[in-house]
């Protein structure tokens, strides 16, 4: 794998990395809509996921942010790509509501790429959830990580994309 | 598309709703544009919103597609500005609600002033010796209708030569396409006109129009209830998509049992089964496994170009087998002894030439024509598109498909038909094309050196012809010499400059180009004069689909700056010209220019589409029934072609041809041909002596035609940077290829780059390149073999690969992952 550089993982991520400032915690404090007051982003709550190494390559891991309702999905890549993190640089999450008709993607571990379905579509997690084929206008929400050393945690603070069947990605 | 990306406005309740018929391609898929002030969004309470839906929670699937490209901000001629949004219909037949990868941007291909749109042309441009510059319509007539005299005058109308669209859709509609019909046959009187994608004016569809068969013979509703489906040389889940999704898949997952019985009582009833024939196994395939289980498709991988011997072998076979239809051949057909003598092949041999085993074409043919429990006669729909289209041969593998097809009566049977899948939709109403058949084959007539002056309209034989590099070599060599005498006569008046333009072309060789088109296209490299064009939302367009289903797609902003619709273009030529003509006191001229007194692009419509005699239309002899407001009150849905009456506010169309067993043809009875297999077409022929791979080539869902919109679209752009070439990873191996590298592909036609991805799914000594692309052209590589109606075989040319180096940027950021599902 290449290096790569802040413009691929700019262009990846569609230009737009949310900030993860949120100063909430939790879903539960995710209710409520709106921009905060003096920002841009959406009120994002920061969610701690999972530690890094309890996440295997092949094995997604399930999640739901920025609430319960919104279905995703942690992947070890294994090699670094695009707008991973971890110590491996190789943690990447996504919502798994297809953005085209919202049907619930999975991970195909051979073919390493979250299928649709309804109507396959396929997403590729390690370029940004890059739509392979298919039918979606967008490609796959980026749900954005951040990670800590001090504990090997893996927090979800911010989505990239709109998140099929809202009009925003905080209800 | 909206910003930021995780939110969108929604429609208020009092938005704004007009009808759009998607515009890129021949499924024409129907949706909503709810246009409100920029200032207002609609609540998430389902009462506070056009779309009665509530987000104040998370809808379930299925329940919408609304994304960030469906919604794009737009300026009004007033200068307020407004939100659209563009959304796919539920109630809609043809898409029932779904919306392909390339109708879901039907917002963000509007213009807006920035991104992508941008690019768009909004003026009319002048080449002014060493660049362009935007000029105003009275300068560019001035030019274009000042050069067209000049040209006419001195060499006749042959002197004027067109590469012009024919079609419905983004580029033309019944109206484009008759105006441009009537200045082009009537007015001009030329018949050095190409049709946008092919070489010559000819159809594309010769063979089943002279055996009596129209192309587009049967409904959607009919892949739904047939037994079998055949799928030839198309792809339709990646190139109609929603016809593929919302009328086939049903079909194969065994959902339309209960129609299948209600239709055809007492009929044995099974899910539908498909059968695809392509050298390659396409996306589709992968897509219906999936759907119906393997059980139920049947891949027929023929060698490329055997497609003649693939269905003259199937028509023995059937015939020894018992399977054809005596009755229907004795009372409705002509000429089917002799043509199943000359067609006569064994499986043994149908084999060895298509390299398909015998039991695959014993399974294909028992699943097609054998009859079913119940007795009946199985409905086998055959739908084909450009890898017969494009493929060797053109007229004699559709001679062989329908000789088949007849044999076994699936035409004019629910469930049945012999039909084109299609690319754009239609939408021809022209007056007679004065040439003959076959027609003069522009492009070379080009290279010798004919004709004086060419209007591209609205398409791009730089990116879509066949021997494309040479084309380009020798078109950019002879406007040249024009762009050299422009700028020699740079600041001395409209009037000079025209002379110069006829000096260059009546004494130095030259051409002069003008072009009319949303965007400047690669023909900006060559030509003159460029005038900007609409598309469907800046004005009102009428065309047809598949199904021969009519809409008005309605007009609900202005065109940028001041493009205008085609209709009016070719209308403000025309009227230009007449002037000149009656300036000059020519009379005669002048009259062959006159009605063209057009306000609207309605008035087009009236004028060709509703007065259908003596003109060759789409709408048949009952075009006058349809009216705009009628076909306004017919939505989305709008009415089947022909026409057949108005009846209670409702316009009353045409489901299925041939129900009476009553063909095209001057005895009313189908015509069978003879089609010998015969090889491949010569130039093919040697170049597969000489070279390594095949080249095919064709389509991907995400690009529509010449990526005209796409390019400048990040979404698209982003996952093709460059054509992409599908190599199989063993060959890649020996080249010392990876996935996002670049190769050069090449032989003694011309050379191409593209972006190599390794796929499995591709057999050895084969690759597979987009088409039409504008970085990365596959014509560049094709033969200049055309059928005897001068149709190519862009599908068929060798040439070699080599490794050009690796380009980090594509690997990094372009997903190389199977485009097949399993």
């Amino acid at each position: 794998m290449s290096k790569l550089t802040r413009r691929d993982f700019m262009r990846l991520s569609g230009g737009g990395i949310a900030a993860g400032t949120a100063s909430v915690t939790g879903l539960a404090a995710a209710a409520g809509h709106g921009v905060r007051q003096g920002g841009v982003t959406l009120p994002y709550p920061r969610v701690t996921l999972v530690a890094a190494r309890e996440v295997q390559v092949g094995v997604p891991h399930g999640f739901a942010y920025p609430d319960p309702h919104s279905p995703c999905v942690l992947l070890r890549i294994g090699y670094p790509v695009p707008g991973g993190i971890g110590p491996d640089a190789d943690l990447v999450a996504h919502s798994t509501m297809c953005t085209h008709m919202g049907c619930i993607v999975t991970y195909d571990a051979a073919a390493r790429t979250l299928k649709c379905p309804c109507h396959f579509s396929i997403f590729d997690p390690e370029k940004g959830g890059q739509q392979v084929c298919g039918q979606a206008t967008e490609n796959l929400p980026r749900i954005v990580l951040e990670y800590q050393p001090a504990d090997d945690s893996i927090a979800a603070v911010a989505v990239d994309g709109l998140l099929y069947g809202r009009q925003a990605n905080i209800l | 598309m909206s910003t930021p990306r995780d939110r969108i406005p929604l429609p208020p309740p009092d938005a704004e709703k007009s009808l759009m018929t998607c515009h890129f391609c021949i499924v024409g898929c129907g949706y909503h544009v709810y246009k409100w002030p920029e200032n207002r969004e609609g609540g998430r309470a389902p009462d506070e919103n056009a779309l009665g839906l509530d987000f104040r929670k998370q809808l379930g699937p299925l329940a919408v597609t609304m994304t960030p490209a469906m919604h794009n901000v737009v300026t009004g001629d007033n200068g307020r500005r407004y939100n659209v949004m563009v959304l796919p219909d539920k109630a809609c037949v043809v898409n029932q609600g779904l919306s392909s990868t390339r109708g879901g941007q039907l917002a963000s291909v509007m213009y807006n002033g920035h991104g992508a749109s941008a690019n768009r042309l909004t003026h009319p441009r002048l080449f002014t010796g060493d660049d362009w510059h935007d000029t105003t319509w009275d300068q560019a007539l001035a030019v274009y209708a000042g050069v067209t005299k000049g040209v006419l005058d001195e060499h006749g109308s042959d002197g004027v030569f067109f590469n012009c669209f024919d079609h419905g859709g983004a580029g033309g509609g019944f109206e484009d396409t008759w105006a441009t019909g009537k200045l082009m046959f009537s007015a001009i009187r030329t018949k050095m006109v190409r049709i946008h994608n092919r070489p010559a004016y000819n159809s594309e569809c010769h063979a089943s129009r002279d055996m009596g068969i129209g192309e587009l013979n049967n409904s959607y509703e009919d892949a739904q209830v047939a037994d079998v489906i055949w799928s030839i040389g198309n792809n339709p889940y990646e190139t109609q998509t929603n016809y593929f999704l919302a009328h086939w898949l049903p079909n194969l997952q065994g959902a339309t049992l209960e129609k299948k019985r209600n239709w055809f009582p007492g009929e044995t009833a099974g899910r539908g089964k498909v059968i695809f024939v392509d050298p390659r196994r396409t996306p589709s395939v992968a897509v219906a496994e999936q759907a119906a289980g393997k059980a139920n498709v049947l891949h027929l991988d023929i060698n490329p170009g055997t497609d003649i011997a693939l269905f003259n072998g199937l028509l023995t076979h059937v015939v020894e087998q018992g399977w054809h239809d005596d009755r229907f051949i004795k009372d409705h057909t002509t000429g089917f002894e002799k043509a199943r003598a000359a067609n006569r092949m064994s499986l043994e041999q149908t084999s060895r030439i298509t390299g398909v085993p015998v039991a695959k074409l014993r399974k294909a043919a028992e699943w097609s024509y054998k009859a079913k429990r119940s007795g009946h006669r199985p409905r086998a729909m055959h739908a084909y598109e450009k890898g017969i289209i494009w493929g060797n041969d053109n007229y004699h593998i559709q001679v062989s498909l329908v000789d088949l097809v007849l044999a076994t009566h699936n035409v004019g049977r629910r469930g049945t038909g012999v039909v084109r899948m299609g690319g754009h939709q239609e939408g021809y109403a022209r007056p007679p094309y004065p040439g003959p058949r076959p027609a003069p084959y522009i492009d070379q007539e080009l290279m010798k050196g004919k004709g004086k002056m060419l209007t591209v309209w609205a398409c791009n034989a730089f990116q879509t012809t066949c021997n494309a590099e040479r084309y380009r070599e020798a078109v950019v060599r002879r406007a040249n010499r024009v762009r050299e005498a422009m700028a020699q006569a740079r600041g001395s008046g409209t009037e000079t400059l025209v002379d110069a333009v006829l000096d260059a072309v009546n004494r130095k060789g030259g051409l002069f180009i003008a072009s009319v088109d949303l965007y400047p296209t690669k023909f900006a490299l060559a030509g003159h004069l460029m005038l900007p064009g609409a598309h469907p939302g800046e004005r009102n367009l009428t065309s047809m689909n598949g199904e021969r289903r009519l809409r008005l797609s309605e007009k609900f902003m202005e065109p940028p700056g001041s493009a205008k619709a085609d209709a009016l273009i070719a209308a403000d030529m025309a009227n230009a010209l007449k002037e000149l003509y009656q300036k000059a006191g020519d009379e005669e001229m002048a009259r062959r220019f006159a009605g063209f007194e057009w306000q609207t692009e309605e008035d087009a419509f009236n004028d060709g589409f509703r007065q259908p005699e003596g003109i060759d239309s789409q709408g048949g002899g009952t075009g006058g029934m349809v009216t705009y407001a009628r076909l306004r009150a017919m939505g989305n849905n709008g009415v089947q072609l022909p026409v057949k009456a108005f009846r209670d506010g409702r316009l009353i169309g045409t489901e299925m041809h041939y129900t009476d067993g009553k063909f095209d043809t001057s005895d009313g009875r189908a015509h069978f041909k003879e089609s010998p297999w015969q090889g491949l077409l010569k130039p093919v022929a040697k170049q597969k002596e000489k070279y390594r791979f095949w080249i095919n080539n064709g389509r991907s869902n995400h690009i529509w035609q010449t990526a005209y919109h796409d390019r400048y679209m990040a979404f698209r752009r982003g996952r093709y940077p460059m054509a992409y070439v599908e190599i199989n990873p063993e060959d890649a191996a020996g080249l010392g290829v990876e996935s996002g590298d670049i190769v050069d592909i090449h032989n003694d036609y011309g050379s191409v780059v593209a972006m190599a991805y390794l796929e499995p799914d591709i057999k050895r000594s084969q690759v597979f390149m987009l088409f039409a692309y504008p970085f990365g052209v596959a014509g560049d590589v094709t033969t200049e073999a055309v059928d005897e109606n001068v149709v190519p075989y862009y599908k068929g040319t060798w040439a070699d690969i080599r490794r050009v180096g690796r380009m980090d940027d594509y690997k990094a950021t372009v997903s190389f992952r199977s485009r097949r599902y399993t």
